[in-house]
C-alpha cells in the first residue's frame, strides 16, 4: 500500500510492522511523533517517560525481557540518556534495541546544534541514517534485525527534515502474528556491569565493532550509484536528496548504515572515480574518516558546519569549489526587510501574567547589580525572554534553571535570583535539583509554571497528568506534594489569571527566607477548551493610548486605526484570561456584552 | 509549468491558520493522482503564532523536499505580510495567490515595527513575479461562520489551476477531517474555486498566463 508519511510515521510503522512490544520516548521536538504514533497502538505497550534517561532504562529492562523495543528522543535527551545508553552499549540486548535520535540541524526547535552521529562513535555501535520516509520505514526493520545478529542497541539517526517532511511510502510488511517468546537470559557477567566484566565486555564490543564493519560493507543499503567515472559523491541522511538536485550526473556512494563506514566500498568507489567529495550536513564525520583510511575527499573545506544543508547552499559550495553540476539557477534579489513574525505565548496563555508580575516588580527595575536574576528553563515558557516580557535571564538546558539560582547563591552574589520552571520539566529532571537546594540550604524560590500539561511540544501528558500516552486513567501525581515530600519549606499555589494574587504572592514569597515553591497554576490555552467564555473588548474612549497592555504581548491585542487598542476578536482567548483587562489602568477593556 | 516538470507550491501563514493541514491535504491529494511528493513545514520554534512555511513538491520523481529560492510556481500565501515575507520563493512566471487580510505580528502591535503598506507588499512581490491574485479569504471564512475554514478556501483557489479533480480533493477533505466540519469544508472548497473563477472571468486574458486561461476551461468542468 502506499501512503504519504512523515519520517516519524514511516519509523513508528516500521518498528510496529517489525513487532516491537513497547516503545518509550520523552517529548521533544522533531522526534516526538514517532511515540504519538505507536501510543494509537492498542497491541504494544507505549509510554511517555518521565524523561530520557528513565525511558532509555525502562527501554533496557524490555530488551532484556526478550521484547522488541524502540526509544526515541530529540538530539539533547540522548545527552540525557547517555548513562544507561552507555551502559547497554556494554551488555548488549536480547530483543533487538533501536534508539532513534532525531537531530535538530538549523535549530529550528531546539536548545544548541550537535549531530549524535558522534554517539554511534563513542559507543561503539551502528548508526543508520534514513535518507527519506521510504527509507526510515525499511531501515527501522533492518535495525531491529542488526540489533538481535549482534548484539547491540542500534542508533537510528533522523534529522528534523527527515522526522517532518512527508513522502510516498510503500508500506509492504505487516506485523507479524506471532511474536517470539519472551523469556530472560541470566547471565550476571553480560548483564551486571561489575568492573571484571565490563573489562571483559569492552573487548567483546571492541570485536563487535568489527564484525559491524564487515555487516556494513556487505550491507545492499549502501548503495553505488555509478554513472561518472570523473565525479563521486558519499553521502548519507537527508543530504543525499539536496546533492541529487544538484549533481543529477555524478556517482554516488549513497549510504544509510554510516557508522561503523563500508570502508571496502569506500576504497573500490575512490578507486573507480577521479575525484570524490563528501557531503554531510553539520560535522565532518565521515569525511574525517575517510581521510583516515588516506583517500583524498574534499567536503567540509567547502560546505558549512553550521545549520541545516539545502540543494541552494550545495550549489554555492560548487560553484566555489568548481565541482561540476547543475550550477545554473534563477537566483532572485534579496528580499527587502519585513517585520519578523516571532512566535509569541499565545492569547489565553497562563504565563503571560506571571511574566509581566515578574517584569513590573521594583526590583526587577533596579540597577543592574540590584536587580532581580530569573534563571528559566525550557518550554512554551522560553518565551518570555522576549520583548515586551523581557522576563529571562539564563536558560540552557531542562531542569538547569533552579541549580544555576544554586550556584549564584552559593558564589555569594548579594543579588535575588528566582528559578522558573514548567511542570513537565519540573518533573522530568527539576525534582533532584530542588533536592539539593534543600539539602544544600540554597536559599530562594523556585516557580513551577503549572500548564497541565507538557506544552512546547505539542501537548503530551506527563506525571502530574490523570491519563498516559494511550489514554489510559492513572494517578496524576501532585505537585504540591512533591515539594513538600522534597523538602521545600513552604510551597503555594496561584491562580495564573488573577493578577492581583500573582502580585502578592510573588511578592511575598521573594521576601521569605529558606527554600520555597510558588506552583502558578493555569491550564494551557491550547488545552483549555471548556473555559473561554466572553470575549474581551477594548472600549475606543475610554483607552488613553497608554501602552499597558501592549507590554503583555498578547497576540490578540493591537493599535488600531485612530490609535487606540483594538482586541482582535478571532483571536482573543476571552474573560477566563482577561489578563488585560486586570492590568488596564482606566479599566478600558472588558466583557464584550459587558460595556458600559 | 507542467506535468512532466511537476508543480513546487509554497504555502505561508501564521501559526494557527491551517497551513500545515492544507499542505496535508494538497500533498495527499496530488498523490492519488499517481505523483511523486514530497512535503516539508518548517514551523519555527514550535508553533506559537510564528510564521509557518511548507514546501509541497509535486512531480514524477522528487528528491529534495526543499524549494529552492526561486523555483516557486505558485506560493499561496494566507496572511499578506507572510505572502510577501516570502516572495522571493517564486519563479519569474510564477503565481501569487494572496488572502488579502492581516494579522499584526507582536513586533507591529506593540509598536516596534510597522506593517508594510500594501503598495510595499505589491511592489516586492511584483520584483519576482507578474501574476498575483488577492482576495478576502478571511471574510469569506466569517461568511461561512468559522474562522477555521480560511485554509480550505485557500485550497480550493489552489485548486483551480492544478490538474486534479474535484471529487479527488472533496474525498481527501472528507477523509482528513472531522466529521463533523466536513460540509463546512466542502463549501469553503467550493468557494475559494469560486473566489477564482470570478476574478478570472473578470479580468483582462492579458493580465493572465497563458497556462491559467486553458485550465480554467477544464477546470469549469469539474466544478460543476
Ligand atoms: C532533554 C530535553 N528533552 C526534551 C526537550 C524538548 N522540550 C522542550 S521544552 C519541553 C517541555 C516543556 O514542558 P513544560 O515544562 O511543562 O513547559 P510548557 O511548554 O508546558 O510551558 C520539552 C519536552 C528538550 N529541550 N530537552
Ligand atoms: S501552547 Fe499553552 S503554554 Fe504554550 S504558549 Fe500557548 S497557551 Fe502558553
Amino acid at each position: 500500500m502506499k501512503a504519504l508519511l512523515s519520517g516519524n510515521e514511516a519509523i513508528a510503522l516500521g518498528a510496529y510492522h517489525a513487532g516491537i512490544r513497547v516503545a518509550t520516548a520523552y517529548p521533544g521536538t522533531p522526534s516526538t511523533e514517532i511515540l504519538t504514533e505507536l501510543a494509537k497502538h492498542d497491541d504494544i505497550y507505549a509510554e511517555w517517560s518521565t524523561n530520557e534517561k528513565v525511558a532509555m532504562e525502562v527501554a533496557i529492562g524490555s530488551s532484556y525481557a526478550g521484547a522488541r523495543t524502540i526509544v526515541s528522543m530529540k538530539h539533547v535527551g540522548l545527552n540525557v540518556a547517555s548513562d544507561p545508553f552507555m551502559a547497554v552499549a556494554a551488555t548488549g540486548v536480547n530483543g533487538g534495541l533501536v534508539v532513534v535520535t532525531a537531530d535538530d540541524p538549523g535549530i529550528g526547535s531546539s536548545q544548541n546544534e550537535q549531530d549524535n552521529r558522534y554517539y554511534g562513535k563513542l559507543a561503539g555501535i551502528p548508526v543508520l541514517e534514513p535518507n527519506d520516509s521510504q527509507s526510515a520505514y525499511d531501515l527501522t526493520m533492518y535495525a531491529f534485525e542488526l540489533s538481535e545478529k549482534y548484539d547491540t542497541p542500534v542508533i537510528l539517526r533522523s534529522t528534523t527534515r527527515i522526522s517532518h517532511s512527508k513522502a510516498v511510502v510503500e508500506t509492504d510488511r505487516e506485523r507479524p502474528q506471532n511474536l517470539p517468546a519472551l523469556g530472560f537470559k541470566f547471565n550476571a557477567k553480560k548483564l551486571v556491569t561489575l568492573p571484571a566484566h565490563a573489562r571483559e565486555l569492552h573487548k567483546v564490543n571492541v570485536e563487535r565493532l568489527r564484525k559491524l564493519a564487515e555487516a556494513s560493507d556487505e550491507y545492499e543499503g549502501n548503495e553505488e550509484i555509478f554513472r561518472s567515472p570523473d565525479f563521486g559523491i558519499i553521502t548519507a541522511g537527508i543530504s543525499y536528496q539536496h546533492a541529487m538536485q544538484i549533481f543529477p550526473d555524478a556517482s554516488y556512494l549513497k549510504l544509510t548504515f554510516s557508522y561503523p563506514l563500508p570502508e571496502n566500498k569506500i576504497r573500490d568507489f575512490a578507486s573507480k572515480v577521479k575525484k570524490v567529495i563528501v557531503i554531510e550536513e553539520l560535522e565532518p564525520i565521515m569525511e574525517e574518516q575517510i581521510k583516515a583510511m588516506g583517500i583524498d575527499v574534499e567536503g567540509k573545506k567547502y560546505l558549512p558546519l553550521c545549520g541545516e544543508l539545502s540543494a541552494d547552499i550545495i550549489r554555492k559550495a560548487a560553484k566555489a569549489a568548481d565541482w561540476p553540476g547543475n550550477l545554473e539557477h534563477n537566483d532572485n534579489l534579496e528580499p527587502d526587510y519585513f517585520p519578523p513574525r516571532a512566535p509569541a505565548l499565545c492569547p489565553g496563555c497562563p504565563h503571560v501574567g506571571l511574566f509581566y508580575t515578574l517584569s513590573n516588580l521594583a526590583i526587577r527595575r533596579a540597577d543592574d547589580d540590584k536587580k532581580l536574576i530569573i534563571n528559566g528553563d525550557i518550554g512554551c515558557y522560553t518565551l518570555g525572554a522576549q520583548p515586551p516580557l523581557n522576563a529571562m535571564d539564563a536558560c540552557g538546558c531542562m531542569g538547569a534553571g533552579i541549580g544555576y539560582s544554586q550556584g549564584m547563591y552559593h558564589a555569594g552574589l548579594n543579588q535575588k535570583t528566582v528559578s522558573l520552571i514548567g511542570d513537565s520539566t519540573f518533573l522530568h529532571s527539576g525534582m533532584t535539583t530542588l533536592l539539593n537546594a534543600v539539602y544544600n540550604k540554597a536559599e530562594g524560590l523556585t516557580i513551577i509554571l503549572d500548564n497541565s500539561i507538557t506544552a512546547m511540544t505539542g501537548h503530551q501528558p506527563h506525571p502530574a497528568c490523570p491519563y498516559t500516552a494511550q489514554r489510559k486513567p492513572t494517578k496524576a501525581v501532585d505537585l504540591v506534594a512533591v515539594c513538600r515530600a522534597l523538602g521545600a519549606d513552604s510551597v503555594e499555589t496561584v491562580n495564573a489569571f488573577d493578577m492581583k494574587a500573582l502580585k502578592d504572592a510573588v511578592t511575598s514569597n521573594l521576601e521569605k527566607s529558606g527554600v520555597n515553591v510558588l506552583i502558578v497554576m493555569g491550564r494551557c490555552a491550547a488545552i483549555n477548551k471548556e473555559g473561554r467564555g466572553q470575549k474581551m473588548f477594548c472600549s475606543p474612549f475610554d483607552c488613553v493610548k497608554c501602552g499597558t497592555c501592549l507590554k503583555l504581548g498578547c497576540p490578540a491585542l493591537k493599535i488600531g486605526s485612530n490609535g487606540t487598542v483594538e482586541i482582535d476578536q478571532d483571536l482573543c482567548f476571552g474573560e477566563n484570561c482577561a489578563i488585560c483587562a486586570q492590568v488596564c489602568p482606566k479599566h478600558a477593556i472588558s466583557k464584550l456584552d459587558g460595556g458600559n | 509549468m507542467d506535468i512532466e516538470h511537476g508543480f513546487d507550491i509554497v504555502l505561508v501563514g501564521v501559526g494557527g491558520q491551517g497551513v500545515v493541514l492544507a499542505s496535508d491535504i494538497l500533498s495527499e491529494v496530488a498523490m492519488r493522482n499517481g505523483y511523486d511528493v514530497k512535503k516539508t513545514d518548517t514551523l519555527g520554534m514550535a508553533q506559537r503564532g510564528g510564521s509557518v512555511v511548507s514546501n509541497v513538491r509535486i512531480a514524477p520523481k522528487i528528491y529534495s523536499p526543499i524549494i529552492d529560492r526561486g523555483d516557486a510556481n505558485f506560493l499561496v500565501g494566507f496572511e499578506k505580510l507572510e505572502t510577501v515575507r516570502y516572495a522571493d520563493m517564486l519563479r519569474t512566471d510564477g503565481v501569487t495567490l494572496m488572502n488579502d487580510s492581516k494579522i499584526d505580528p507582536v513586533s507591529v502591535s506593540t509598536g516596534k515595527g510597522e506593517y508594510p503598506s500594501d503598495q510595499a507588499i505589491d511592489a516586492e512581490i511584483a520584483k519576482y513575479a507578474d501574476n498575483t491574485i488577492k482576495f478576502d479569504a478571511t471574510e469569506k471564512s466569517h461568511e461561512l461562520g468559522n474562522v477555521k475554514v480560511l485554509n480550505t478556501i485557500m485550497l480550493g483557489a489552489l485548486s483551480f489551476f492544478l490538474p486534479f479533480s474535484v471529487s479527488k480533493w472533496n474525498e481527501v477533505l472528507a477523509e482528513r477531517l472531522p466529521a463533523k466540519v466536513v460540509d463546512i469544508n466542502l463549501d469553503a472548497f467550493k468557494a475559494g474555486r469560486a473566489i477564482i473563477l470570478d476574478i478570472i472571468s473578470r479580468a483582462e486574458p492579458a493580465d493572465l498566463s497563458g497556462d491559467v486561461e486553458e485550465e480554467k476551461e477544464e477546470n469549469n468542468q469539474y466544478y460543476m
